[in-house]
């Protein structure tokens, strides 16, 4: 979750309409720049890329067919625009390993891992309010303890032992109550199969509200000893009033930006937990794509990736700098 | 107030930090002397795959059958230096980024968090597997791409606290009176963002440690057939239902070193938030 | 008693207590208050004015609690009732006015709702009675100001909506806790204004806890002076004011700047004591010039005294034969004829594309203090940071010992030309000590190592009346005076020809200000030039030689300071002189 940073930009002067179309051109900017590094350094790294991708065993001829089928001999520029328009018009190639078209390779793969990116962060959110304000409600309680101490050890673990714990658990002699691989059938919708989604989703949930629920339990924290409430309680109001239409708003509110930053380390650690699960998504597709040379794959899947990662980055940064100017 | 040193000594002195402490040691003894105590060598077949533990495999065998005890302590070293190599290495490139974008404001600040946005658009899985997968695998790459990773949010981080410490008036006065920038930077601005380096070092390390022993899991960390807990685990996880020991035992010395490294590092954040708190 | 029986507010005995040490924050509070009538509670930083302000509504902070004490309002002791009832009393009988609306109120909710909520009635029947509140306050009272959020009105309008609410459920007793500290004086003198009216028209009694004796002395009937979490001084306003029986209430009005008159400042010597402290006897006695031994030992009771006001002070008789006496300091300091040292022609500067600063033009002659006077908003501080080449937007000629200074100054210009910043507390690095601090620029400028400076440290120290053994702390364990006397004494080691402070009081106590103004009066008379940019008049006469105000980033009035405060000529001057208010003076005794 190395990701999870507090975000600096403020807007100058307040935010307007005008301000959130800059910041909306920026951040098309920047994808471009994303797009450009992406191409750099999958065609343009010195060294033959061609070579690489087929081993050293491989001969001239090989080579240079592969350098003109991947168009390798002509100028940066026209090499960086033709794959650009390309992109966009979802002509992105076809597969070095199996000559598929990339996009139909990946379209389903992006289907099964948004639905699991998705499912997670429709359990995260609900889950992380409540138990982060339950956790701040019932400070230095017990359970506030164990709640803080849990989450702090979920931040600082990889989501592969995460995984690997719940498949031990719920997937072998211990109990074995449920598939320990998601291996989901191509064609078939990923909510097919329920059974093989549980042990993912976990693992993505477990972690998003670990790491959100102490967000918002901070949060809600520092709301309630606000001047604000402070004013609530001089006024008279009841404690059920100040905690929910005083306290409450403002804490959701101030974790806001957690939950964007949230939901796009959610789409990262699905990469790592689909490798986990051998789910058939985008994340085990860049690491065999990577273990293949697949050029064409593994630009795909990363372009997708980034733009997703990079789409809720902003949405953070845009919802944070609305948090501040109020 | 008086230097780091006895923030550091405070955090030290709590409960959570001790206990900290005594994991990261059992984990550090292990990474450090790990390799002059193991009965076999690690990378060796020596027995049948996946036995379960006797007298002669204390932790059972691995699914090639080496001995599981043996690449237990063989595979924490390379880890540790790599995950300390990179979170340095984050933490050093961002704090300059971080520092120059605040200290210098307007289009040098524009221009490098550009930048770092166009960086952190990559998750930083994603980055190393983009770049490894051009270069080859090595662990000196993988670590200083997980260092690169890291800088833009180190920087971003550093930037924040750096710019209230610009606009205070002992910086100001610096500027005004014409001492270099390189003096202002260093001795005046730098001291200022310390504890915020401190802690940010600290969780530097534990994320390192995890992306680290993910990218071995994977296998785009170290190569095999050297031995190291993260590739242990990725290696043995079809055998898990016959012999959890190969995966789970890995799984305990990462969950130790991350776990000690989270408490020292949350009690050293927690001393530094209450002391800069009553300033 | 039957004069008791009469009051509608009686407050005895109130005592807060930390949780942790046992000490007390406030300590034996009582007073008593009729309706419609004006309780001014005065202290400085420290005095616990706050907690007993929290205090009066039953409210004590997380580590804090009321130990003891009646709060008698309208019959009912607030102390004793349970909580429950507590709550509903809370709006009801007593309610609060924040110091700062600004974080008191709530961002994300309506001014609509946090007006009707907790007046116990249906939302539609108490929208027409808040709007007429409005409108009583000064604001509009209709649907689209309603709907407005906090953020969206000005900080002066936010109070109003903060006595609005304060009022709408009909207390009896209103506390104020420093309402119109943030304010400008024209909007404090309104917001004045309207307590005052709100108190007679609604027979609502009012407490108003303040640090600044001149709003008091302009709002109150009665007046409270805290010192140390104690009264040590309660009567009407002009017998506390004008016949003041204990020696901190004469030392702290001996403090106190005139607009109208320019008089010696006499501080007040030593640090006011901590919360934290265990105390004995009289917690004045350290600072008291009055003290004899039985001071230090024996607590004194609060006792009606010679002067007509309730004294907590052994020694009340002397003190109040000794005369109030008001030292005029000489205002015959020779003005105009010296050669001109800085100067500023046409400059125009702006701040972030907006022009801030139209046309700005004036003269320091040597040896001079050049008072740059304006209300928030007047492009007073960038200004003053144009002056020491800190703003990057202007243009304009500056002109330094009859050279112009470009864009990037010279390093004899910056060393001569040293800017004292606002804020104590932020103008020493915290991590470095004063000492190592102080010799930065005495290495920057004359390249002497830090031994070599050590001597030059403790010379520029003792100039400013810091003991040289405190070289070795760090700022941290200074007070915002010596700290600001530290940062004076940063400017003195470059060896300046003139010195722009930047409100370098208004963060202080006025017995700190006393002392700091008189410091750098005494720094004038040395030959150095100044350049003094504040809002207060009243600092204003006691230290500059002339005055430029500016209003809304142009020059409207200058010359010489007695005649621009005396009889301004600008309607905006005209304004400000009549919105400054002003402690009675103790005319004879």
């Amino acid at each position: 979750m190395s990701s999870l940073m507090t975000r600096v930009s403020v807007p100058r002067g307040g935010l307007s309409f005008s301000w959130l179309v800059r910041r909306l051109l920026l951040g098309v900017f920047v994808l471009l720049l994303v797009s450009v590094l992406l191409f750099l350094v999958t065609q343009a790294l010195p060294g033959d890329v061609a070579r690489i991708i087929l081993g050293k065993d491989a001969t001239a001829e090989q080579v240079a067919d592969l350098r003109q089928q991947l168009g390798l001999d002509r100028s940066l520029v026209v090499q960086y625009w033709h794959w650009l328009t390309g992109v966009l018009t979802g002509e992105m190639g076809s597969s070095l390993q199996n000559g598929e078209p990339v996009v139909d390779i990946i379209g389903p793969r992006m289907l099964d891992s948004f639905a699991l990116g998705l499912i997670s962060l429709v359990l995260i959110l609900p889950i992380a309010v409540v138990v982060g304000v339950f956790s701040a409600h019932q400070r230095d309680s017990a359970w506030d303890k164990a709640f803080v101490a849990v989450s702090s050890l979920f931040t600082a673990l990889p989501a592969f032992v995460v995984g690997m714990l719940l498949i031990a658990l719920f997937a072998t002699s211990v109990l074995g109550v449920l598939p320990g691989v998601s291996n989901i059938p191509p064609g078939d919708m990923p909510w097919w199969h329920p059974a093989e989604l549980v042990l993912p989703v976990t693992t993505l949930t477990l972690m998003g509200v670990m790491y959100l629920g102490r967000l918002v339990r901070a949060s809600f924290i520092d709301a309630m000893n606000s001047e604000y409430v402070q004013m609530a309680t001089l006024k008279g109001l009841s404690g059920r009033r100040i905690l929910f239409r005083h306290a409450l708003p403002n804490a959701v509110a101030a974790s806001l930006p957690a939950a964007s930053l949230v939901a796009a380390v959610t789409i990262t650690g699905v990469v790592v937990v689909e490798y986990v699960y051998s789910y058939p998504g985008l994340g085990t597709a860049v690491v065999s794509a990577v273990n293949s040379h697949d050029l064409p794959v593994l630009q795909a899947c990363i372009l997708v990736l980034a733009t997703a990662y990079y789409v809720f980055n902003l949405l953070a940064d845009i919802l944070s700098a609305m948090g501040r100017s109020r | 107030m008086n230097g780091n040193l006895s923030v550091l000594g405070r955090a030290m002195r709590t409960g959570q930090a001790r206990l900290g402490l005594v994991l990261l040691s059992v984990v550090g003894f292990v990474v450090l002397f790990g390799h002059f105590l193991m009965p076999y060598a690690p990378d060796t077949i020596v027995g049948q795959p996946l036995a379960d533990p006797d007298g002669s495999f204390l932790l059972g065998t691995d699914i090639l059958g080496r001995d599981v005890l043996s690449r237990l302590l063989d595979g924490g070293l390379t880890l540790s230096w790599m995950a300390v190599l990179a979170a340095g290495l984050g933490v050093f490139l961002g704090c300059l980024v971080g520092l120059t974008a605040a200290y210098r404001g307007g289009a040098v600040d524009a221009v490098l968090m550009r930048a770092m946005d166009v960086l952190l658009s990559f998750p930083e899985i994603i980055f190393v597997l983009l770049f490894v997968s051009m270069l080859g695998r090595s662990t000196l790459l993988t670590s200083v791409l997980v260092g690169i990773a890291f800088m833009p949010g180190v920087s971003r981080v550093l930037r924040g606290a750096a710019l209230p410490v610009v606009a205070s008036e002992y910086v100001l006065w610096a500027r005004a009176n014409g001492l270099p920038p390189r003096q202002v930077l260093l001795r005046e601005v730098l001291p200022g963002v310390t504890s915020p380096l401190m802690v940010e070092t600290g969780m530097r390390l534990v994320w390192a440690v995890a992306a680290i022993a993910s990218l071995s899991y994977l296998g785009f960390g170290i190569a095999p057939p050297a031995a190291d807990w993260g590739l242990m685990v990725g290696e043995n996880q079809d055998g898990l239902s016959v012999a959890p020991l190969p995966v789970l035992a890995p799984i305990t010395l990462i969950l130790m070193m991350a776990l000690g490294g989270n408490l020292v590092a949350e009690s050293v954040a927690r001393t530094v938030g209450r002391t800069e708190g009553k300033r | 008693m039957i004069e008791e029986v009469t009051q509608e507010v009686q407050v005895s005995g109130v005592t807060v207590t930390i949780d942790g040490t046992g000490h007390d924050i406030v300590q034996d509070i009582g007073f008593a208050l009729g309706r419609g009538e004006v309780m001014g509670v005065v202290g400085e930083s420290g005095s616990g004015k706050s907690t007993l302000a929290l205090a009066l509504l039953g409210f004590a902070r997380p580590g804090a609690t009321i130990t003891g004490g009646r709060v008698v309002v309208d019959g009912v002791d607030l102390l004793a009732l349970p909580e429950g009832r507590l709550r509903r009393a809370r709006g009801r009988k007593v309610a609060y006015v924040p110091q700062d609306p600004a974080t008191a109120l709530n961002p994300s909710l309506s001014l609509a709702t946090q007006l009707t909520e907790g007046l116990g009635v249906p939302r539609r029947e108490a929208l027409p009675r808040v709007k007429q509140l409005l409108v009583d306050v000064g604001l509009p009272g209709d649907d689209a100001f309603l709907k407005r959020r906090p953020r969206q009105l000005s900080g002066g309008q936010q109070q109003r909506v903060a006595i609005a609410m304060a009022i709408a459920a009909g207390p009896r007793l209103i506390v104020l806790d420093e309402p119109t500290t943030g304010l400008d004086v024209s909007t404090q003198a309104r917001v004045l204004e309207m307590v005052r009216s709100l108190c007679r028209s609604r027979d609502m009694a009012a407490i108003y806890v303040s640090h600044d004796l001149a709003v008091v002395a302009d709002v109150a009937d009665y007046v409270t002076v805290m010192y140390g979490g104690e009264v040590v001084e309660s009567g009407s306003d002009r017998d506390v004011l004008v016949r003041s029986g204990h020696p901190y209430t004469r030392a702290l009005l001996a403090a106190v700047p005139s607009a109208t008159h320019r008089h010696q400042l006499v501080p007040i010597r030593g640090r006011a004591p901590g919360a934290d402290e265990a105390r004995q006897g009289c917690v004045f006695a350290p600072r008291c010039d009055h003290a004899v031994d039985a001071c230090s030992v024996t607590r004194p009771l609060l006792t009606p005294g010679p002067s007509g006001t309730s004294v907590r002070c052994l020694r009340m008789d002397e003190v109040a034969r000794t005369s109030r006496a008001v030292s005029r300091a000489p205002s015959a300091r020779v003005v105009g004829g010296g050669e001109e040292v800085f100067s500023v022609a046409g400059l125009n500067a702006g701040y972030g594309g907006r022009q801030v600063l139209f046309d700005v033009s004036f003269s320091l002659p040597r040896g001079e203090c050049l008072a740059l006077v304006g209300e928030s908003g007047s492009g007073k501080t960038t200004l003053s940071r144009c002056l020491v080449g800190l703003h990057e937007e202007q243009e304009g000629v500056l002109t330094f010992s009859g050279a112009a200074i470009g864009r990037t100054r010279g390093k004899e210009v910056q060393r001569q030309v040293q800017y004292i910043f606002q804020n104590p507390y932020g103008s020493l690095n915290p991590r470095r000590t004063v000492g190592r601090s102080l010799a930065v620029p005495l290495q920057h400028y004359f390249g002497l190592t830090a031994r070599q400076a050590e001597s030059r440290v403790h010379e520029a120290l003792e100039r400013v009346e810091i003991p040289a053994r405190l070289a070795s702390r760090h700022p941290a364990d200074l007070s915002g005076g010596q700290r600001q006397r530290v940062a004076i004494a940063r400017a003195l080691v470059c060896d300046p020809a003139v010195l722009v402070c930047d409100e370098v009081t208004s963060a202080l106590d006025v017995s700190v200000q006393a002392s700091v103004v008189e410091l750098l009066r005494s720094l004038l008379s040395d030959g150095l030039s100044m350049v003094f940019v504040t809002h207060n008049l009243a600092v204003v006469r006691s230290i500059a030689d002339t005055t430029v105000v500016l209003n809304q980033g142009r020059v409207v009035e200058s010359g010489v300071t007695d005649s621009v405060l005396g009889n301004p000529t600008h309607p905006y001057t005209q304004s400000l002189m009549a919105a400054t208010l002003e402690v009675p003076e103790a005319t004879g005794r």
